[in-house]
């Protein structure tokens, strides 16, 4: 076997420098992917604080369900109000637990205009959501999350969560699971009218 | 998404046990069958159940999606709008490969283009080991090593006690 | 009272690993024998140390201490002994206690072995596999400690292992996988080692082949243990999904298999120094990045743990561990200098080398495929599949490649080849692989891909026998022994060619399989009642009873009888099930009849709701899959070969 001896090594010469800078910025350039990809999947779902701003949406609605007779809703638009944007979904087992109180919390406020509900519809089939909306009497608007925009937009992790915004789009409140009660839903909007 | 799971095995778990008129008929009356139906759902990926198959999930979303692509066939769609239908609906990762346009084709460019860059230096490589090539004693060895490559037994049991001395 | 003593020994391997590391770095720099035996015993230590507090918490999980959460989470009154200890590695924390075990194993076994022989590289392969052993001893002690106990008053029943892991097979699949994935720690070991210390001739290769080959061992072994578990259990009459889980098992095998190869040049050529050293790296830093992706919750994947908080430790990891060995191999890039130069392209250095490009190029498809819906999230914000049918076309004909090469590279010669010397070669053997896609296309397949295929399968078979009949004709002739025992001499005088010829062999026996399942499988699903038939592929399957009943171990069971029957002639029963655990979780499990021609593969759609009148049945014919498993008992023959020690002479 041959051994390294002085005569046949060849002269003794580094990395290319284009080689090294090319290693060094495709090395780098993949963690800092990684990092950013691990740092949205350890944040989780939007967090309180974050403007709304930079994802407003506008949202179909369901037939029936419209807002002020508008076929659509946007966000941007309803600056002004207090806005709590819940997920759903019609093969969604929990999301059935919160669906009576919240039409009820929403016949609470309807008359005077301060607060909007948004139902949210996700990865659903429109025959069953219709059915379900039908089912618990739901007033409020609601539409489908066309291409998963806006869940994708609040990172959300599964359904039911609830996002309420104040009056500026600034969340201020996230729901993650069913409420439990009415007055659960109306503490949350009553603080952010208080503001 | 783990959050999701317990909620999609109580899903699964009651629509188990409530074996409705819908999916008790081969085809839910509509003349589509499963099939028909799978063919479409193999190609898709819903959401709730990342990176299987539409046609083997068991979340309850999965049983309506497939029973909404039944609808849209009964209703005389082809494959190629229903695909669109669910693309529009619930965003292009319901495909089971991104579509050929603005970022995504990055996906299809950039592993061609490594591999293109892997062989044009190796190639480059080889150029310049041969243009190095002074080892005269080396090469004698590796000529004899060629030539005695397959006419006589002596010379093949040569080669091979060779390469085998040589290993240690 | 024993879970405390559980987490104090594990907290004091975790100090005592640190201080082998530390001591052997001090003990180095001041050249002191005395300082480094210290941290050699020091590393000794860890493994008594870890074999107790494994013991204790096998102890808790077979003598049901619901008070420790993770006993709670993995294990429940109801299993089966065998499945309460293999608990062990049933979830998060117990899997990363027994990974520490096996590489505290591991480099104890070198610590005792090799110690005389190496004094110069061992403290440096110390301290790299001690400083890997802290880092996984850190996760368990400051993270995921197994013998954390649930605050309160103790459970009474656990929530029970995940119905998909109660299986037979997690008793072989998990353990090989982690041995293949901890053992490729002790190459890279030697490797840094080898830089650190300037060593760069090729002493670390042979000091750790017969552990590289072992490690491969585990690593194709655990894949194939999965595709196995995955074909029987997950009831999608697949074995192989290109789940981000499974890409992240296979990116290690890639670049593990490409320097299984690679390795060979250096010792015979003595070229590609820096090329191996990048290999074992990437081999090593794929292993952590793998276990990273599916225990941090970065992506989301069927097999992938719980969120976990480890991440961002695995992700610090990887990178100190990536940056600081490509930093050694820039800065030993001239000490690297091949001693020899590559002089043919048809050589078979030059043939290794394509292979190596192959498998890279193979990584580089799966790699990119599993992180661009990460890429996509980000810079586009909204998320893509990247499924099986972007990797099928785009590996397949790499794949393809890779078979040629098996069929071309061992009729080429070390140092020099012409087209002249490999077509005289390889004539004879290609003519008679020919017959392949001949008996193909008279059995009615006109696909190029399957007839392709075939053809290269035929040619590596033919190749590798005819390797074989050569040698040992020739040996025969010129000894007068008999034919058999100069093959069984020519395999024992050189066993890891001769092993890594059966391994090709039963990669391409794999390859049939292979080629089976992806181009000829067909389906039909149906929903029928008892009474009716099922045909598919030339079979009728009848559906003759339907039983729902409890087991005692509180599963209920949902069982079809089916008789499956062939030119009117009954040929099998088959029972598809499916079971509910007590959780909710169902079970999936298949009736199959497996032949070497092909299998059908049945199963109870649960998720489409199931009665007597209307039992939804998933039918799967699948050609030559059997193949797959052959291949599998095939190729641990060959490994066994090629790794078996040798008598020293």
């Amino acid at each position: 076997m041959t051994e390294n001896t002085p005569e046949n090594t060849a002269p003794e010469r580094g990395m290319p420098l284009w080689a090294q800078i090319t290693i060094w910025s495709v090395l780098i350039a993949l963690l800092v992917v990684i990092f950013m990809g691990l740092q949205r999947a350890q944040e989780g779902h939007v967090q309180t604080g974050a403007e709304t701003g930079e994802f407003d949406f506008t949202m179909p609605l369901f037939e029936g369900y419209e807002y002020e007779g508008l076929q659509e809703i946007s966000l941007v638009e309803l600056r002004g109000k207090v806005v709590v944007l819940n997920f759903w979904a019609s093969w969604c087992v929990t999301c059935k637990d919160e669906a009576v109180e919240l039409e009820e919390a929403w016949r609470h406020y309807q008359p005077d205009g301060e607060v909007i509900f948004i139902g949210v519809d996700y990865v659903d089939t429109e025959p069953e959501a219709r059915g379900y909306l039908k089912q618990y009497d739901i007033t409020y608007p609601n539409g489908p999350d066309m291409g998963t925009k806006i869940s994708q937009a609040f990172r959300i992790q599964g359904v039911p969560e609830t996002y309420f915004l104040d009056r500026n789009g600034v969340v201020q409140h996230v729901q993650l699971g069913p409420f439990q009660s009415t007055a659960q839903i109306l503490a949350v909007v009553e603080s952010l009218l208080a503001e | 998404m783990k959050k999701l799971y317990p909620l999609f095995l109580f899903v699964i778990l009651l629509s188990l046990f409530s074996v409705g008129s819908v999916a008790a008929q081969d085809g839910g009356g509509t003349g589509v069958s499963d099939d028909e139906v799978n063919l479409i759902a193999h190609e898709l990926f819903c959401p709730v159940c990342e990176n299987t198959p539409l046609d083997v999930c068991e979340t309850q979303a999965c049983k309506q999606w497939r029973e909404l692509i039944r609808l849209k066939l009964s209703e005389g769609w082809t494959e190629k709008e229903i695909k669109q239908y669910f693309v529009d609906n619930y965003g292009a990762r319901v495909l089971a490969e991104p579509p050929a346009e603005g970022f995504y084709l990055l996906v299809y460019f950039v592993p061609p283009i490594v591999i293109l860059a892997g062989l044009f230096i190796l190639f480059r490589a080889f150029r310049q080991w041969k243009k190095n090539d002074k080892d005269q004693v080396d090469i004698q060895i590796a000529e004899a090593n060629s030539t005695s490559s397959s006419d006589t037994n002596d010379e093949y049991i040569a080669r091979l006690e060779e390469e085998m001395r040589k290993r240690d | 009272m024993l879970p405390n003593l559980g987490y104090g020994v594990l907290l004091l391997t975790f100090l005592v690993t640190l201080y082998s590391v530390v001591i052997a770095i001090v003990g180095h720099s001041k050249k002191s024998a005395a300082m480094i035996e210290s941290a050699r015993r020091a590393m000794l230590l860890t493994w008594p140390l870890l074999t107790i507090s494994s013991a204790i918490l096998i102890y808790l999980l077979v003598n049901e201490h619901y008070e420790v959460e993770y006993v709670w989470s993995v294990t429940n009154s109801t299993m089966p002994l065998y499945l309460k200890v293999t608990a062990w590695w049933g979830g998060q924390p117990g899997s990363l206690l027994f990974w520490g075990w096996l590489l505290s194993s591991f480099t104890s076994a070198v610590a005792i072995r090799k110690w005389d022989r190496d004094r110069d590289l061992l403290p440096w392969v110390l301290v790299v596999a001690g400083i890997t052993l802290a880092f996984f001893l850190s996760l368990n002690v400051f993270f995921e400690n197994p013998f954390k106990l649930i605050p309160g008053v103790a459970p009474l029943d656990g929530r029970g292992l995940n119905p998909l892991l109660r299986h037979p097979g997690m008793i072989i699949h998990p353990p090989a996988q982690y041995l293949g994935f901890v053992s490729f720690t002790i190459p890279f070991a030697f490797a840094l080692s080898a830089l650190i210390t300037g060593r760069t001739d090729d002493r670390w290769i042979r000091l750790t082949r017969r552990w590289t080959l072992w490690a491969w061992l585990f690593l194709s072994l655990g894949l194939v243990l999965g595709m196995r578990w995955a074909y029987d259990v997950l009831g999608w009459g697949g074995y192989w999904g290109w789940d981000p889980v499974e890409i992240a098992a296979l990116m290690p095998w890639l670049t593990g298999t490409a320097f299984l190869h690679s390795v060979m040049i250096q010792e015979k050529r003595g070229m590609l120094k820096h090329w191996n050293m990048i290999l074992i790296i990437l081999t090593y830093d794929l292993v952590l990045f793998g276990t990273f992706l599916t225990r941090s919750g970065v992506l989301s994947s069927v097999h992938a743990f719980a969120e976990s908080e480890i991440g961002p430790m695995f992700f610090v990891f990887i990178g100190f561990t990536f940056i600081t060995s490509i930093a050694l191999v820039i800065y030993r890039w001239a000490d690297l200098k091949s001693e020899t130069e590559m002089k043919s392209m048809l050589s078979r250095e030059a043939l290794f080398l394509l292979n190596n490009l192959l498998f890279l190029s193979i990584l580089v498809v799966s790699f990119w495929g599993v992180i661009f819906p990460l890429l996509s999230e980000l810079f586009t914000g909204s998320k893509v599949t990247v499924g099986p049918p972007f990797y099928e076309r785009a590996t397949g004909p790499l794949w393809g490649g890779l078979m040629l090469l098996m069929g071309v590279a061992p009729l080429s010669a070390w140092g020099h080849s012409t087209i002249k010397t490999l077509g005289r070669a390889i004539w004879k053997p290609a003519l008679v692989a020919l017959l392949a896609p001949i008996f193909a296309f008279a059995n009615g397949i006109t696909n190029w891909i399957p007839l392709s295929g075939f053809t290269l399968v035929a040619l590596v078979i033919t190749v590798t026998i005819n390797e074989f009949g050569r040698g040992a004709l020739a040996r025969s002739r010129k000894s007068d022994e008999n034919f058999f025992v100069e093959l069984w001499n020519l395999t024992k005088r050189n066993r890891r060619r001769y092993g890594g010829y059966i391994i090709h062999i039963s990669m391409v026996l794999m390859g049939i399989g292979i080629l089976g399942i992806e181009l000829f499988q067909t389906e039909t699903q149906r929903h029928i009642s008892i009474g009716d038939t099922i045909e598919l592929a030339g079979y009728t399957l009848h559906y003759d009873d339907l039983a729902q009943f409890p087991h005692e171990d509180g599963r209920y069971i949902t069982r079809a009888e089916m008789t499956l029957v062939k030119d009117g002639e009954v040929i099998d029963q088959l029972t598809p099930r499916f079971d509910i655990y007590p959780g909710g979780q169902p079970m999936t499990i298949p009736g199959v009849r497996s032949t070497l021609v092909d299998d059908v593969y049945v199963i109870l759609v649960n998720w489409e709701g199931i009665s007597a009148n209307s039992t939804p049945f998933k039918v799967y014919h699948n050609p030559l899959v059997k193949w797959v498993w052959i291949g599998g008992y095939v190729f641990i023959l060959g490994i066994l070969i090629a790794a078996w020690p040798e008598e020293e002479n």
